[in-house]
């Protein structure tokens, strides 16, 4: 069985974002950038998989939709342990561009099993997954919060509104992961860096895509009224100005 | 030109959520001049179906039949995308939970529509169609434009106001053909959390952070939430640590809530925190570091050490319960 781990690069979560032409870009000066951090915790249980012998995953390969400065995120993953990368060589314009390229990667390499972070913390959209899916026609499941494979069939839970289901659906299937799936994201160790130079990245040129959506402008979210304190003493009025004045019990 | 909604049920009924949802879709037809068609799928009674009809629909398209008792994401996309192209619909609406974030990308494939997901205000503008979301993880908000003819659009929940108007919605049966071979997702197991109210339906959260200092001190926080009829909720280094559920996450990359009132106890407000509650209404936060960065989030505060206060509000509240 071969994984392939679709990761998409973003500011580190702890980023204060700024914005530069007239609100139209993001400020990329001085922003630290990171795995995805739900595309980090699925490569986390893709590497856990192939650990496991029993579960006969043979590979783990990284898929990444951007330019040649995005390369440092790739060489993470494989730091942390995938063995080997492919970079489409294209701006990640939007959702549907980002999964019509991973989905003509996948056309020309046999994988079994897709995983996808459930979102990305830029731009939030949660549909690259389910977009690639679609394109290749496979089955997906979103909302996954763990994977096993056995007997060669996968095996997946799916967080359901009040509860979590098991089920099997076929390979090759594009998996939607979340929290849960992993415990901690795997860091890489000294050994993992060094072979990590060494490893492949191969590089794809794109074909043309047109994208569905533009983003035309960003903006700051509205600054919140003062919080107004309550002495812990006198707690018990934080109840009456709930009750009274919010109305909200 | 219509406006599409899929309305999911839970056993053959309804949340808040859809209603909010079919409200929605209601005004975004009348933005378009036009009307807004529901489409319910699987098993609801009519009591149940024809409540869709309060909120501004003109038409319930009630799919039912063998085979739609489970979701599989490719059955229900093929049912969806078919309807909207039979209702001539250049607007669909899901919900942005779990079951709209699986079928909404595939529907703009199938359909090529562009997606605006986890709108909560209504478009800005129809001609250019540009909707206004959350980007960065609420550190900021985008205005997107939809260069597609189809748009998909996701609603966060708890986002948009129920709006009651009856068109007098007749109601349409549909039964689709679904090969059993075509179904691919097959259900195992169901494990089902009982008896506790969902955190993401829940009007009022309940969450502790690290200054809850001990899973043992947890009896008061629920306590409050029993008395509020709130979900009890936490933050990651909490479940990280195995004091409460994952399913309890609350943040960046747990679970991302907007309830009417979250109080937070003992948590400090990080970015990733904040970016799974700001959307909340109103945020109350305890905490003894008077400068921890949920105060800035909060309209109410108070500072000082959960296990001190919690008792107090208890206290209180039961009174004004009178229990």
């Amino acid at each position: 069985m071969k994984i392939l781990v679709c990761i998409s690069h973003v500011p580190d979560t702890t980023t204060k974002v700024k914005f530069i032409d007239d609100f139209k870009k993001l400020d990329v000066t001085g922003i630290q950038w990171v795995i995805n951090p739900w595309d980090e915790l699925s490569l986390t249980r893709a590497l856990e998989l192939k650990d496991d012998a029993s579960s006969g995953v043979k590979s783990v390969t990284v898929a990444h939709v951007g330019p040649a400065s995005s390369e440092p995120t790739i060489r993470k993953a494989l730091a942390i342990g995938a063995d080997d990368a492919i970079r489409v060589n294209a701006d990640p314009a939007d959702a549907f561009c980002v999964a019509s390229h991973l989905a003509d990667v996948i056309r020309d390499n046999a994988f079994d099993l897709i995983m996808c972070g459930i979102e990305s913390s830029d731009h939030n959209g949660s549909t690259v997954g389910g977009m690639l899916a679609e394109l290749l026609d496979f089955p997906s499941v979103s909302a996954v919060s763990g994977i096993r494979i056995e007997n060669g069939q996968l095996v997946i839970n799916r967080e359901i509104d009040g509860g979590k289901e098991t089920i099997n659906v076929p390979a090759p299937a594009v998996a939607i992961v979340q929290k849960g799936i992993a415990k901690e994201p795997r860091i890489a160790a000294m050994r993992g860096i060094m072979m990590a130079r060494t490893k492949p990245i191969k590089v794809i040129e794109p074909a043309a895509v047109e994208p569905y959506t533009e983003v035309l402008k960003y903006e700051m979210p509205k600054p919140r009224a003062a919080c107004r304190f309550i002495d812990a003493e006198n707690a018990r009025q934080l109840i009456d100005v709930l009750q009274n004045e919010a109305r909200l019990i | 030109m219509s406006v599409l909604v899929y309305t999911e049920n839970w056993e053959g009924k309804f949340k808040k959520l859809t209603f909010e949802l079919v409200s929605y879709a209601s005004k975004v037809a009348e933005m378009l001049n036009t009307t807004a068609t529901a489409l319910s799928i699987g098993n609801v009674d009519p009591v149940e179906l024809a409540k869709l009809g309060n909120y501004g629909v003109n038409k319930i398209i009630n799919a039912t039949g063998e085979g739609l008792n489970v979701l599989d994401n490719q059955v229900y996309t093929r049912i969806i995308a078919d309807a909207a192209v039979r209702e001539n619909a250049d607007v669909i609406v899901l919900s942005n939970n779990n079951t709209g974030k699986a079928l909404a990308p595939r529907l703009s494939v199938r359909l090529k529509a562009g997606i605006g997901s986890g709108v909560s205000v209504l478009p800005l503008s129809t001609d250019p169609f540009v909707i206004y979301k959350r980007a960065y993880s609420g550190n900021a908000f985008a205005h997107v434009k939809i260069t597609t003819p189809v748009r998909i659009l996701t609603l966060a929940r708890n986002s948009f106001e129920l709006i009651e108007k009856n068109n007098g919605a007749l109601v349409e049966n549909l039964n689709p053909e679904v090969n059993s071979s075509s179904i691919k997702t097959q259900v195992k197991d169901v494990q089902k959390l009982t008896g506790k109210i969902l955190l993401t339906d829940a009007d009022i959260v309940v969450s502790g952070g690290r200054g809850m200092k001990s899973p043992d001190n947890w009896g008061p926080l629920v306590e409050l939430a029993e008395l509020l009829g709130a979900a009890t909720a936490c933050s990651r280094p909490v479940s990280d640590e195995g004091w409460r559920g994952h399913e309890e996450h609350t943040g960046q990359t747990g679970k991302i809530i907007a309830p009417n009132l979250y109080i937070a106890l003992g948590i400090s407000g990080a970015t990733q925190h904040l970016a799974g509650v700001s959307s909340s209404k109103y945020i109350v936060a305890v905490n003894t570091d008077k400068d921890a960065p949920i105060f800035e989030a909060a309209q109410y505060g108070i500072v000082g050490d959960a296990q001190k206060v919690l008792p107090r509000l208890i206290e209180a509240l039961k009174e004004i319960k009178g229990r």
